[in-house]
């Protein structure tokens, strides 16, 4: 990968809205009418960052002149990063348990009962 | 229906110094920003990997004020622990504190920014853990990476499977 494709993807990745686009498209591919609809963004605005994932070759962009569609570029990638894989994994592990916790929360309808705070010396 | 998925972990490294993740919650800000600061509800979750538990939990919320956390496994019985302190702290909707753990995996001080955006009945909580230089998150981020290149993949691999459809 050259230099410039390496920063092209690092900067596609560095944005949130892109991010949440990529998710989108993990789903399938979409109109650009269809993927701004989420984000309460103009088509211009959204398709400002399309052209920032296109440069990096994370989305192709279907030749039909109506609908446009946007598509996830599948491609060969590494072995995930041992480290980052297992940060995820942990925290996966803990919002799934505030998963729970917050339905009890829920269902018990009102704030917790104040406990006093346990202090171990 | 919502496309965006609510409960699957986004993880990223946007830039040289730090790490976030991104997750939506189906509860209101107010419980999840409870669930993240009192004690006895964070002790039932904040737990990492599985056989774990945290028989210390002390958090004063206050600016300035402390947070530690001791984490025990119950195979060997060895623990693990966690001290920093708070530096910002707007409720519901902001945390700022530094972390500093007892095997300093984080090569230094690491400071962690904690924000809670509620939307249509979801909250959404994003973590960025900034460490203290670049070599120290390559240090954590960067076991068997090779360059650059791996790395870009890496994190777009990092997006797509915590995005992917369950």
């Amino acid at each position: 990968m050259t230099p410039d494709r390496l920063d092209a993807t690092f900067q596609a990745l560095a944005d949130p809205t892109r991010r949440a686009i990529l998710a989108r498209l993990a789903l399938g591919e979409v109109s650009v009418t269809e993927l701004a609809e989420p984000f309460a963004m103009s088509q211009p605005a959204i398709s400002k960052h399309l052209k920032v994932l296109e440069r990096a070759g994370l989305v192709t962009r279907g030749r039909d002149a109506q609908r446009r569609p946007v598509r996830l570029e599948a491609r060969p990638l590494a072995e995930a990063n041992g480290w980052l894989e297992r940060y995820r994994e942990i925290w996966e592990a803990n919002y799934r348990r505030l998963d729970a916790l917050l339905d009890a929360m829920k269902r018990a309808g009102a704030k917790p009962r104040r406990r006093r705070k346990e202090r171990r010396s | 229906m919502n496309a965006q998925a609510a409960d699957t972990i986004m993880v990223t490294t946007p830039n040289d110094l730090e790490v976030v993740t991104v997750r939506a919650f189906a509860a209101p800000r107010t419980l999840v920003f409870e669930a993240h600061t009192k004690p006895e509800l964070v002790k039932r979750w904040l737990l990492g990997p599985p056989g774990w538990t945290m028989p210390v939990c002390e958090i004063d919320l206050r600016v300035g004020g402390k947070l530690r956390y001791v984490w025990k496994t119950e195979g060997d019985g060895s623990s693990f622990g966690m001290t920093g302190v708070f530096k910002e702290i707007v409720v519901p909707e902001r945390l700022v504190h530094t972390e500093f753990f007892s095997d300093n995996w984080t090569g230094g001080e690491a400071l962690i920014t904690t924000t809670f955006t509620e939307k249509g009945g979801k909250t959404t909580v994003t973590i960025t853990m900034r460490f203290a230089s670049k070599e120290a998150r390559d240090g954590a981020v960067a076991t068997g990476m090779t360059d650059g290149m791996e790395s870009s993949y890496q994190m777009l691999e990092e997006v797509l499977k915590s995005t992917a459809a369950a």
